[in-house]
């Protein structure tokens, strides 16, 4: 009996902590859907190429916070170069072309490491050791624990951002009502730029992190695949429905991999988060904490 | 197609939507028919006929997914998973009750169709962003459960080796003899997608694309209309899926994977949303370019790299100028290929005398 409690107790942990890292991700994604109404296919593939960028940098001999700066220095960049080069021209084209040109770049990005760096498996070795961390039964590896540390600090930074500073509430002006907006002296463009560069620090330190957790190759980018059930659970415009969306992604996939993979014989882990967005859709599409559109014609 | 207009002269609106525009039509299917099922077969041997094989089981994946996503409005990311529930109905009736390909492949068309019904059943309420994702699920849900259910699978290996098919009592071994089976499929798909798109199910199709509230209001039931968009296109990838199936000589669900669902929908985008013709061309065009890379860059890359790492390295260029043509197409052309041979034929229509 007491072990079970504690099996159900450490799975429970073990998966608050994945979601909170899963929340990293999917925050990148909210932050440019909220802001700019783009939706972002690539987000995995951000991660993957923040995540090659540090372990580049750090076989380079540029220490820690090179790599991290260094990641989140050419994610800045290659987010604003989308959002000019691709997403700008797709301006008030239907949604279909956004998502079909976001899956393309996802496509581009996952192809072009092999034939540039080389596609072998990377470490990212982050100067925290891998002896387990304790809390009372439960012990989790110290990659996770910074995970959980640096979600929450941003989700601290941008719960400030957008409800104090300045900048913030502009921004939630623009993911309002661009036009308004506008008219209110709000420079809209820059305000896109704004949240496509937070997008790509979240997405550098996601890198990094998942990427330590993982081994940094094509395959880090199939981790994107589970920002959709996490922003479908939360609702796509909402930071707080991004983190609860990741813990009850990470709690349900912790448990489906502990109780169900005997019986069904693996890969519950993958599966049980799309049944759950599914029945989320089906019957409340926007989330549990999105914006309900309503569409005139 | 490929003759040329000296200006408009319909009167009717019969005469709008004819399947032969003009009486040299006649003359220029005839000619294109021709070409495919004499020319073709008697200037290739079997590899190339082996290539044309594969372009024609992706020209009837195209035009159905270009049914649902280019003229319905109705994105799909999944649907590399309805073929594959079109391959395994086929494999497991023509292996397990050794059924012929004439109820094989109706059969996998038919139960891919209602699981594209049932996968589009979110479409009623949702759309865009929300559908894409929703399909995405279902592509990951129907790979999972056939990987997880050997009834369906057949085991281990998730693969099922199937007979290739027979006609009159023989049995087609080349690739010559599948050329045929496969020609007749690809231009009956064509030919329904023809019809099926000027038909009042195409016209609502296109209302619930361009708009899908106003639709309902000027009384088109949307609801069916979406579902039998989803069904139709899911029946066409499944009978592609079945195909394939024979084609290989066996099913296995790595042959049907995310992957194939995003060269499916880069099909029709470069070929052309909402265009039969852009379905074949973008079809040539996504099949073609592999071989073609594979060819023109093994000569150079043979110098640096031994012939296992060349292949990862060509499957790599492939995504990336995959990617690359899908942004730019979209960003540049949104019409596709179908849009630049229009602007060719219009060229041509007054040269030289072009004022």
């Amino acid at each position: 009996m007491w072990d079970e409690l504690q099996f159900a107790l450490i799975l429970t942990v073990s998966g608050l902590s994945i979601g909170l890292m899963y929340a990293l991700i999917a925050l990148g994604f909210v932050l440019v859907y909220k802001a700019t109404d783009a939706i972002n296919f690539a987000q995995g593939e951000f991660v993957m190429l923040a995540g090659f960028v540090a372990a580049i940098a750090l076989a380079g001999k540029l220490g820690v916070l090179g790599a991290v700066a260094a990641a989140v220095l050419v994610m800045v960049l290659f987010s604003f170069a989308l959002e000019r080069v691709v997403l700008r021209p797709l301006l008030g084209r239907p949604i279909v072309a956004v998502i079909m040109a976001t899956i393309g770049l996802g496509a581009m990005l996952r192809g072009l490491p092999p034939i540039t760096v080389g596609g072998e498996t990377r470490a990212v070795t982050l100067p925290i050791g891998d002896t387990p961390i304790e809390f009372g039964p439960i012990s989790l590896p110290p990659v996770q624990v910074l995970g959980v540390v640096v979600t929450l600090l941003f989700l601290a930074i941008f719960t400030w951002f957008f409800l104090k500073s300045r900048m913030g509430v502009a921004m939630r002006a623009v993911a309002d009502n661009q036009q308004v907006a506008m008219a209110m002296g709000i420079n809209v463009e820059r305000y896109f730029a704004l949240a496509w560069a937070m997008a790509g620090t979240v997405s550098a330190l996601g890198g990094v992190i998942w990427g330590s957790m993982l081994g940094v190759d094509v395959q880090l980018s199939l981790v994107g695949l589970k920002v959709f059930p996490v922003v479908i659970l939360g609702g796509l415009d909402s930071i707080v429905g991004a983190v609860i969306g990741g813990l009850i992604v990470g709690v349900v996939e912790s448990l489906a991999a502990g109780y169900l993979d005997p019986y069904v014989g693996g890969g519950t882990k993958d599966f049980a988060p799309y049944v759950l967005m599914i029945l989320m859709l089906m019957f409340k599409p926007y989330g549990m904490f999105g914006t309900h559109r309503i569409e005139r014609v | 197609m490929l003759h040329r207009e000296s200006g408009v002269f319909k009167t009717s609106y019969a005469a709008d939507m004819a399947l032969y525009p003009l009486p040299i039509a006649r003359a220029t299917i005839a000619a294109i028919v021709l070409l495919f099922a004499v020319v073709l077969p008697l200037v290739f041997d079997e590899y190339y006929l082996a290539i044309i094989n594969l372009v024609l089981i992706a020209v009837v994946g195209a035009l159905g997914l270009n049914i649902l996503v280019g003229y319905t409005g109705q994105i799909s990311v999944g649907h590399a998973a309805f073929m594959s529930v079109g391959a395994y109905t086929a494999a497991n009736l023509a292996v397990k009750l050794g059924l012929p390909f004439w109820i094989t492949l109706p059969a996998g068309g038919l139960m891919a169709a209602l699981i594209g019904a049932i996968v589009g059943i979110p479409s009623l309420r949702i759309k865009g962003l929300y559908l894409a994702i929703a399909t995405l699920a279902g592509q990951l849900i129907i790979e999972w459960i056939i990987n997880h259910t050997p009834a369906i699978s057949g085991g281990a290996q998730a693969s099922i080796e199937v007979p290739r098919p027979e006609l009159f009592g023989h049995q087609m071994r080349t690739q010559g003899q599948l050329y045929f089976f496969l020609l007749f499929f690809a231009a009956l798909a064509t030919l329904a997608s023809l019809n099926i798109v000027r038909s009042r199910i195409g016209r609502a199709f296109v209302a619930i694309r361009d708009q899908d509230i106003a639709a309902e209001i000027i009384g088109i039931n949307i609801y069916r209309y979406k579902l039998l968009s989803f069904a139709i296109s899911s029946f066409y990838a499944g009978v592609c899926g079945v195909l394939y199936t024979y084609y290989l000589g066996i099913a296995n669900y790595e042959q049907f994977q995310i992957g194939v669902s995003i060269d499916y929908l880069a099909m029709i985008i470069i070929g052309g949303l909402g265009s039969i013709l852009g379905s074949i061309l973008g079809a040539i065009f996504v099949t073609m370019l592999p071989i073609v890379l594979r060819l023109l860059m093994e000569p150079v890359l043979s110098m640096f790299y031994n012939s296992g790492e060349m292949s990862a390295v060509i499957s790599s260029f492939r995504l990336v100028l995959f990617g690359g043509l899908i942004i730019f197409f979209l960003v540049i052309e949104p019409e596709g290929l179908n849009r630049l041979w229009r602007n060719i034929r219009n060229y041509f229509r007054v040269w030289p005398f072009s004022y």
